[in-house]
């Protein structure tokens, strides 16, 4: 076991997570999955909200098996390594809105950093900006660690605590396969055109899932702590594994003939840079203070983290937000108050980073 | 100098600014550094060593006591 375990938490490890999710991804794409988003969290998650009627978007309502597929992986990995270890306490009102406000600026880029490497191996140019942009959200946060920014302690809980976010996904699970009809014209929904009807066949989904989730969680895999580290301790472990994710992705794109380089009428893209790039500064920010990407997050929420579930229903909330209120982008450009829902999210990062700040001990 | 570190309950990347502030602070000597997660684990080991420290650890009920030494 201890040579497995030292394995995972090699370079080798997060190299061959990398290697994995842009192997799996791009075959998902020519799988039936939305073209540059074979897999995408914030998207994903966003489907899942139009699905339960959280918004009325008839276009982006689908169960997406792969985000149940990254939670109960990691539950399964950490029960296996002896990980399973059910925490909470640390600020979840903070967590939630920072869940929030990370899905609104994902839906004002369209993506989560997930996505974003993956429409840049897909050749989609505006991800340049959404990178740019998130690593200056991430440039932002590191500041506030260093200087003392802290949400404060978890501590260890009951163990059913932390199976919530498992149950849920197994519920979302069966709602997913059985698709009850709970009202008359309500939920569960399922989109028939647009980016929700497109989808792998469920069972290649689910499984593609369980073994992202089961790999992120053995190896960290993280693409919000890969800027961070290399920011804040100028560690390029983290990094090697989103490098290795462009790099395979590409070339899978490359052989399955998805590379289709340029910056206009890209799928489910826009063009407009400077939104590009600050609602994903918004999402870098937002993440940065929670700890983690929303792939993280989930994978955290699987090994009983509660505080990091907290954050997993911000941005299901948040997606529902998004669209309810006009936040969110679509192919045009962004959605009307798209923009002025990133300004009121980065204020309130700002001041969560300059209030929430911890006076040295030490 | 010798320093003790507790971040147990710390969520990432908590743990490692502490003893990254401490090994800038210190530059070598001991320090003792508590955490409660294997990642937290990995995560301080990787930073010290990367700085040159040796890392002993030692598991007590789920939680992890890890020494860092630099002469």
């Amino acid at each position: 076991m201890s040579k497995t375990l030292s394995f995972f938490a090699s370079r080798w490890g997060i190299i061959s997570a990398g290697a994995f999710i842009g192997i799996l991804a791009p075959i998902l794409q020519k799988l039936g999955n939305p073209a540059n988003m074979g897999i995408c969290v914030a998207c994903m998650e966003r489907d899942i909200a139009g699905a339960l009627g959280l918004h009325r978007v008839d276009i982006v309502q689908y169960l997406r098996p792969e985000i149940m597929g990254f939670v109960l992986g990691a539950l399964i990995a950490a029960l296996m390594f002896r990980e399973f270890k059910p925490r909470t306490g640390s600020a979840p009102i903070i967590r939630f809105f920072l869940g929030v406000f990370a899905m609104i600026g994902a839906l004002v880029f369209l993506g989560c950093p997930w996505r974003a490497l993956l429409r840049l191996a897909g050749g989609d140019g505006n991800a340049i900006l959404g990178l740019a942009g998130l690593a200056f959200g991430i440039w932002i946060g590191v500041q506030f660690l260093k200087g003392g920014y802290n949400l404060g302690r978890a501590t260890a809980t009951k163990p059913a605590a932390g199976w919530v976010m498992p149950v849920l996904m197994v519920v979302l699970l069966l709602f997913a396969i059985f698709t009850p009809q709970f009202a008359p014209g309500g939920p569960i929904f399922s989109s028939t055109k647009g980016p929700g009807a497109a989808h792998a066949p469920l069972i290649i989904s689910l499984v593609v899932g369980l073994g992202v989730g089961f790999l992120a969680q053995r190896t960290r895999f993280c693409t919000m702590g890969a800027i961070r580290d290399v920011v804040l301790i100028r560690d390029f472990h983290l990094f090697t594994g989103i490098f290795a994710l462009v790099v395979v992705a590409f070339v899978v794109n490359l052989i399955l003939g998805q590379f289709k380089p340029g910056f206009a009428n890209q799928p489910i893209a826009h063009d407009n840079y400077l939104w590009n790039f600050l609602g994903m500064t918004l999402s870098g920010l937002a993440f940065a203070l929670a700890g983690g990407c929303p792939g993280r997050q989930l994978i955290l929420s699987g090994e009983g983290d509660g505080d990091a579930a907290v954050f997993v229903v911000g941005m299901i909330v948040g997606a529902g937000i998004a669209h309810n209120f006009a936040l969110a982008s679509s192919a045009k450009g962004p959605g009307a108050f798209g923009p002025t829902a990133v300004v009121i999210g980065l204020v309130f990062c700002l001041l969560i980073g300059l209030f929430m700040r911890e006076r040295s001990r030490a | 100098m010798s320093e003790k570190i507790d971040a147990r309950g710390l969520s990432c990347p908590q743990p490692v600014v502490l003893v990254k502030k401490a090994i800038d602070r210190l530059g070598k000597g001991e320090i003792e550094v508590w955490v409660d997660t294997v990642t937290s684990k990995e995560n301080v080991s990787r930073l010290a060593r990367n700085a040159g420290f040796q890392v002993t650890e030692q598991e007590e009920e789920g939680e992890f006591m890890l020494k860092l030494a630099k002469d």
